[in-house]
């Protein structure tokens, strides 16, 4: 077996493989120096802790005790899927039965001139260690996209005392996937930490002297930072499956089962896209860590031959300060909203579709005073329930008997 | 250190439902079970430091609210990714309708 993608989901793959019982070899392969680790820190924790760490999801004690062997540092470069090789950046091949492409994704590159070293992106723990060293109190940092990725680092930075402008070209934060009424709340909270939050200007040019990043905006204002952080999104990693001839359609093209048209190779986590069960067949792809982490699980069982489709509800959480954020399902398959207010300024959105179906929920509040319910709420989603939009909106019902009916 | 101190009142957790305690500076879960026993593990979940109190009771799992990591909250078990180390346990009993935990 060889894993393509040390990360999250190829990690979890190469445990799931062992944990099974397999007992052939197992190769995990990623182009990073390190253990295989998990991102979501990396624009949180990793960035305000006392000394920056690796969160890794394997020892190597651990990688040895299991018999995975892990190669690091080193690219795949061509999928010989006749012969089941695989060739690496140096110069050496691996041979497979079953091969699994966990190449994740890497962020959007901005489409502009002028970008120069103080221009920067977020994926790895390196980029992270790069971000760090200019969080210092007094450093003016600006922040490109006002999507997930960007907002954690705005609220990190404020944590390290730098001065931080966020820049969204969309008319408000978090278009994708997140209700208006819970980005609302998160853009409060940011411009209450004193983050300048600009929605709607798009970035007439950016010049970037090695020092200092000029930004000018679509209406003449200016932004000067020491450094810019670009989160405009991220794309998923295809070039080498589909120099293997394999379907790309946002994404490597897999089935429910997370194959892809070769009956050898599998993909998984943010690099694939597949049909979502629950939402008709529609195809999407999702950036997340537990989908990383269950795609990685199910694609190993998969390998194995357990013949197993995907039946997961999407789910991500967003800490920023003492907020979290948590959405089950995808919300725009919803047609109305009916909210549920709990304790301490903590709502939830439950989404419905046409014909009643609870679709998605939004949650945001403290903490993880929306945690449980959103949990309930993604078993009702799994469910295809229709639960009474009364009982939906009053906090004196408990979801967990919705769940019983 | 084998004193059993009182965490809450039997009805203040609702069947299949968990409650946090904290004490001396620790802080504890508190269960009661869908067969209405009592049980007590360490309040934090051993993946990430997050109270298991905000998580949800299932049968005899608890699940973190974070990650959805899940415990037997009565044998402490770890039940797959992304946790694997196991919860700390505390002998419960329940007396004159007050939850007692032996700590220490």
């Amino acid at each position: 077996m060889v894993i393509i993608g040390a990360g999250e989901c190829g990690g979890r793959a190469a445990l799931t493989l062992r944990d099974l019982g397999f007992e052939g070899p197992v190769t995990l392969v990623g182009d990073e120096p390190h253990l295989p680790y998990e991102r979501p820190p990396l624009s949180k924790e990793a960035m305000t802790s006392e000394a920056p760490f690796i969160k890794a999801i394997a020892s190597d004690e651990l990688l040895a005790e299991r018999s995975i062997r892990h190669i690091h540092s080193l690219r795949v470069v061509a999928i010989d899927r006749v012969a089941h090789i695989v060739s690496l950046s140096d110069g050496s091949s691996l041979a497979y039965d079953k091969l699994l492409l966990a190449t994740g994704s890497v962020p959007r590159k901005l489409p502009m001139p002028g970008l120069g070293g103080r221009c920067v992106y977020l994926r790895t723990f390196n980029d992270a260690l790069a971000i760090r060293a200019h969080l210092s109190a007094g450093n003016r940092v600006a922040i490109i996209g006002g999507g997930f990725i960007g907002l954690e680092l705005a609220a990190s930075a404020r944590k390290l005392g730098a001065a931080v402008t966020v820049i969204e070209a969309q008319p408000r934060i978090l278009m994708r996937g997140v209700p208006a009424e819970i980005a609302e709340i998160i853009h409060k909270a940011h411009e209450a930490e004193s983050v300048r939050v600009l929605t709607g200007q798009g970035i007439a040019s950016i010049a970037d002297d090695g020092a200092e990043v000029r930004i000018t905006l679509a209406d003449g204002q200016q932004v000067v930072a020491d450094l810019a952080v670009i989160g405009i999104g991220a794309v998923p990693v295809t070039t080498l499956a589909a120099e293997a001839g394999l379907a790309i359609d946002n994404g490597i093209a897999v089935d429910g089962h997370l194959r892809t048209e070769d009956p050898d190779i599998f993909a998984a986590g943010d690099c694939c896209s597949f049909p979502l069960a629950i939402y008709g067949g529609r195809r999407v792809r999702l950036e997340a860590w537990r989908n990383a982490q269950e795609q990685g699980a199910l694609a190993a069982r998969n390998m194995l031959g357990a013949d197993e489709a995907h039946a997961a509800v999407p789910w991500f959480w967003s800490d920023q300060y003492g907020l979290t954020l948590q959405i089950a399902g995808l919300s725009d398959e919803g047609k109305s909203i009916v909210r549920r207010d709990l304790d301490d300024g903590a709502f939830i959105l439950f989404h419905l579709a046409e014909d009643g179906r609870l679709v998605a929920a939004s949650g945001i509040g403290p903490g993880n005073a929306v945690a449980r319910d959103i949990r309930l709420a993604e078993m009702l989603i799994a469910k295809r329930a229709r639960p009474a939009p009364e009982a939906l909106g009053s906090q004196a019902v408990k979801l967990k008997s919705l769940l019983a009916a | 250190m084998s004193d059993w101190v009182e965490a809450c009142a039997a009805e203040d957790i609702d069947e299949e439902d968990v409650m946090r305690f904290d004490h001396a500076g620790r802080t504890y879960a508190i269960y009661r079970s869908p067969d209405d026993e009592y049980f007590a593990t360490d309040g934090l979940c051993s993946h990430e430091k997050v109270h298991l109190a905000d998580g949800l009771v299932m049968d005899d799992i608890i699940e973190c609210p974070k990650h959805n990591g899940r415990f037997n909250y009565k044998t402490g078990d770890a039940r797959g990714a992304p946790v694997c180390v196991n919860l700390k346990t505390y002998p419960v009993k329940v007396d004159a309708g007050k939850v007692l935990i032996q700590l220490g």
